[in-house]
């Protein structure tokens, strides 16, 4: 409690030491081989299943249960992990409501969808812990590929690219890879170091080179990197955040989610991140409830989230915002802020304005404003792709509504670099569809190095 | 409310539900506790000659196969009839019916197929005041390598010969249990009617190896690496039981003997359709070992309001109802035509009729209509096989629809006709119209 201001508080410690383990553990406990056993009997193995139509990476999902069933798990595990090889985390952090279990004939016949995503974990959990490599990397091809970006996509890419014989060198900003699922992503979705499991396993196949703190545009350059490789994946990610376009946004107090985020990821100690006592969240995203439901389990005492619009239009799905609200965070809809209130040189509260439609079905004000007090204000209105890094290149890449333009293989407008994950338009900045982008991208470059 | 009470080969009991003969009334707890649930008779389990006590294995004596979701539906034994001495007993059957004299008590026995061994048994058992004896004729294990059991029953001429007996040294009511381990039932159903027999039960259980354990390469059930065949029973056995009690209540040779249905009957479902094909009564064993006794309740109960709501005020007002219905192949109605019909509103979009359709059968089922997912039948392709219906996850979400005689069938491009049989079709040889024509006679 080091502020100027004596009604501001933010603080670490706010909870007792062992509620930390607890709430940053698991969101929803591994199947046991039972409830497995159980939940794979109510798959139908339906014929051109909806899910799998459902998943963007395409997994076979009722050929992976039915394997549960029989009791041939590393079978299942290999359904999954040759469509998606980053199948462990996006179990844990796919929108399955939304995917998959949300197109399940079960919903229909039932609301209540198999477990799909449990079901998934369950598959690639065995595999981790039975520490069984099915892959192998290819026979050499003497071709050389770089990955720019070391998320889901970039990491996807790499590893069917040396599955195919093909030397990949994978270039990383941070010091660590993973991207969102190592930073990105709330902690209590990807308990036990799961991330770094499944990057582990995958690099284990070799021919994958990871440089680390390598920044695109200050360490390595897109056009070296097309001149010294054969071909170049980007998979940058997004940068920027977007900003609230109101003045003093550098108070102290007023944060970016993805960056507290991340910080809390990377936490040795979580009781010494400090928190504010009362904490509001601009945005209606997945960020925006991970920030939100984290600041809770860290110990805030009253967490509101602030969305312009209605619950149908928030980024996030209705689990989530169901999920933080059973956390304890508010959610109000329709109203934007207006001003950031200051106590000294930090930030107090919010003052907003309501909200509505107007009759063209425009956003407009409506006729509230009401003030919320905060220690800590969280922006979670978007992220934004920093295209300088790739800007100096001798070519042009092409840009679709500011993030990279790419075809049905995820080939920039270079005859050389692709590109995938949540730089390129068009997506959803969904983990698993980055992943779907690395693996058709590696696809492409692999029959464009052996044509 | 309906009357339940039965009477069977003169035998009293306030419902049609026993325990058949088998662990769960090999002594005087379980059967006391089977009537408190309120059973309406039970058959002792098997008992055997005085002398040294029968010998079971101790290592597992049951095994089990599983639906995926665990569902107990199939169940085989290898253990033997009673392993505690004779004398208990009798003494405990004639505890027990003092003690439940509206109940049904039936004594199951097996001794060496010799006339003196029967003779010097049925005395004592009849001394115990039960209503009767069942002769066990159909264990396949461990007693008929003994030349008892399914031995004796897969024999007709024995098993007349030893009903003989029965009927000759003793006045209580004779139900002969047969073995469903031989070709055609009738023979030994026929031999017990010439036995003398008041009855016949039926089915006992079937030969059968329950598995292989694949890291030892025993069969199951496992006793120390190797494993016997065992009898095999529960809900699985059921169609294989119905169609021998069926074909039993049909043969003019077997009128007036009286059947008690056994296998795999579960609920008052099952209950009723075993009576509905002739039975007089049936016996349960599986369904209470895998649940308790207290399934009777419902048995009792759902019969019940089964027959208020179809207006049946006794049993026999339903028994061997669908015995007329059980006829052989070449008496079906060739011309009868239906149409699978999947309602939109109940389906769930699996693919599974269409998938099975194409796969397997007659490429007759949708799997898309302008280009989005949808299951529709194709009359043209539709045999009506039922196999859709039967694949559907969704009870009554796909039917058969009958075409009424005079509609069109676009597969045949014909009108349906009227009644009309394998014996007068043109095809059949021996109809006397025939038109396929062997290549001599062609010419």
């Amino acid at each position: 409690m080091s502020d100027s201001a004596p009604d501001i508080d933010v603080a670490g410690g706010r909870l007792p030491r062992e509620s930390y383990a607890r709430n940053f553990g698991d969101t929803f406990p591994p199947l046991t081989a039972h409830q497995a056993q159980v939940e794979s009997d109510r798959c139908y193995f339906c014929y051109d299943a909806p899910c799998v139509t459902a998943c963007p990476t395409g997994i076979d999902i009722p050929s992976f249960i039915r394997k549960i069933a029989t009791g041939n798990i590393k079978g299942s595990a290999r359904d999954i992990l040759d469509e998606n090889i980053m199948g462990a985390v996006c179990a844990r952090v796919c929108p399955t409501e939304v995917l998959c279990e949300g197109a399940c004939v079960r919903e229909t016949a039932e609301a209540k969808p198999v477990a799909i995503g449990a079901l998934q974990r369950y598959a690639t959990d065995w595999l981790f812990d039975h520490n069984i490599q099915l892959f192998e990397r290819g026979a050499a091809t003497g071709k050389r590929v770089a990955v720019v970006g070391g998320g889901p996509a970039g990491l996807s890419c790499a590893h069917r690219l040396a599955m195919a014989g093909h030397a990949v060198t994978a270039f990383e900003a941070r010091d660590k890879l993973g991207g969102l699922n190592e930073y990105g992503i709330a902690a209590y979705k990807v308990a036990g170091d799961i991330a770094q499991h499944e990057i582990d396993y995958l690099l284990a196949i070799g021919g994958i080179e990871t440089r680390l703190g390598q920044v695109l545009g200050r360490d390595v350059t897109l056009d070296d990197l097309r001149q010294d490789y054969d071909a170049v994946f980007l998979g940058l990610g997004l940068g920027g955040v977007q900003a609230l376009g109101l003045d003093a946004e550098s108070l102290a107090g007023v944060h970016n989610a993805v960056d507290f985020i991340a910080q809390l990821r990377q936490a040795d100690e979580l009781a010494a991140l400090p928190i504010g006592r009362r904490v509001v969240v601009i945005g209606g995203g997945m960020t925006a409830i991970d920030i939100a439901t984290q600041a809770r389990l860290l110990g805030a005492e009253e967490v509101t989230i602030v969305y312009r619009r209605g619950p149908e239009q928030m980024g996030a799905s209705r689990n989530e915002q169901e999920w933080a609200q059973t956390n304890g965070v508010g959610i109000r809809h329709w109203a934007r802020p207006l001003r950031l209130l200051r106590a000294g040189e930090r930030v107090s509260g919010v003052e907003f304005e309501t909200t509505q439609l107007d009759f063209g079905g425009h956003l407009v004000a409506a006729a509230h404003r009401f003030v919320l007090d905060a220690d800590m204000v969280f922006k979670a209105i978007g992220q934004t792709f920093d295209g300088a890094p790739v800007a100096s290149t001798a070519d042009t890449l092409a840009f679709v509504d500011g993030r990279l333009a790419v075809d049905a293989e995820r080939k920039t407008s270079l005859p050389n670099v692709w590109a995938g994950g949540d730089c390129v338009a068009g997506g959803k900045d969904l983990t698993v569809v980055a992943v779907q982008d690395g693996k058709l991208a590696a696809i492409a470059i692999d029959r464009r190095l052996r044509a | 409310m309906a009357d339940l009470s039965s009477i069977f080969v003169g035998i009293r009991s306030p419902n049609p539900f026993w325990l058949a003969s088998a662990p769960p009334t090999d002594k005087a707890y379980n059967v006391n506790r089977a009537f408190e649930a309120g059973w309406g008779g039970v058959v002792w389990k098997t008992v055997g000659e005085a002398g040294p006590p029968i010998v079971n294995v101790s290592g597992p004596r049951y095994g089990a196969l599983h639906t995926s979701n665990r569902t107990l539906v199939g169940f085989n034994n290898i253990e033997l009839i009673t392993d505690r001495p004779l004398d208990v007993n009798l003494h405990e059957v004639r505890e027990v019916k003092r003690a439940w004299p509206d109940r049904a008590l039936v004594v199951s026995i097996m001794v060496p197929c010799a006339e003196e061994a029967w003779k010097s048994i049925l005395p004592m058992v009849e001394d115990t005041g039960c209503d009767g004896i069942e002769l066990n004729f159909g264990c396949p294990h461990g007693m008929s390598e003994r030349g008892m059991g399914s031995a004796v029953g897969q024999v007709p001429e024995y098993v007349e010969q030893v009903t003989r007996w029965c009927k000759a040294y003793s006045r209580l009511p004779v139900i002969v249990k047969l073995t469903p381990n031989i070709t055609n039932i009738l023979h030994p159903a026929r031999a017990a009617k010439q036995g003398g027999a008041d009855a016949v039960s039926l089915i006992n259980t079937i030969t059968s190896i329950m598995g292989v354990d694949l890291d030892t390469f025993s069969p199951s059930p496992s006793v120390d690496g190797k494993a016997s065949h065992g009898g095999y029973c529960g809900p699985a056995v059921k169609p294989i039981a119905l169609n021998m009690v069926a074909a039993i209540a049909r043969d003019p040779e077997c009128a007036g003997m009286a059947i008690s249905g056994i296998g795999g009957i579960s609920t008052w479902r099952d209950a009723a359709e075993y009576m509905a094909l002739g039975a007089g009564n049936v016996q349960v064993c599986t369904a209470a070992m895998v649940y308790g006794f207290k399934i009777v309740e419902d048995m009792i109960d759902g019969l019940n309001n089964w027959m208020d709501s179809k207006s049946y005020r006794r049993i026999d007002a339903f028994s061997a109802k669908a015995v007329p219905n059980f006829v052989s192949w070449e008496k079906l109605n060739l011309n009868y035509t239906v149409k699978a019909r999947i309602d939109q509103s109940l389906c769930i979009k699996c693919g599974r009729c269409h998938i099975a359709c194409e796969d397997t059968s007659h490429q007759a089922i949708t799997l898309a209509r302008n280009g989005v997912r949808h299951f529709e039948v194709i009359d043209a392709e539709c045999v009506g096989c039922n196999l859709c219906v039967e694949v559907c996850p969704v009870e009554h979400c796909i039917t058969l629809l009958e075409l009424p005689v005079g509609a069109l069938d676009t597969r045949t491009g014909h009108a349906v006709g009227s009644y009309a049989n394998w014996e007068t079709h043109p095809n059949n040889p021996a109809s006397g119209h025939a038109v396929a024509q062997s290549p001599a006679t062609a010419k």
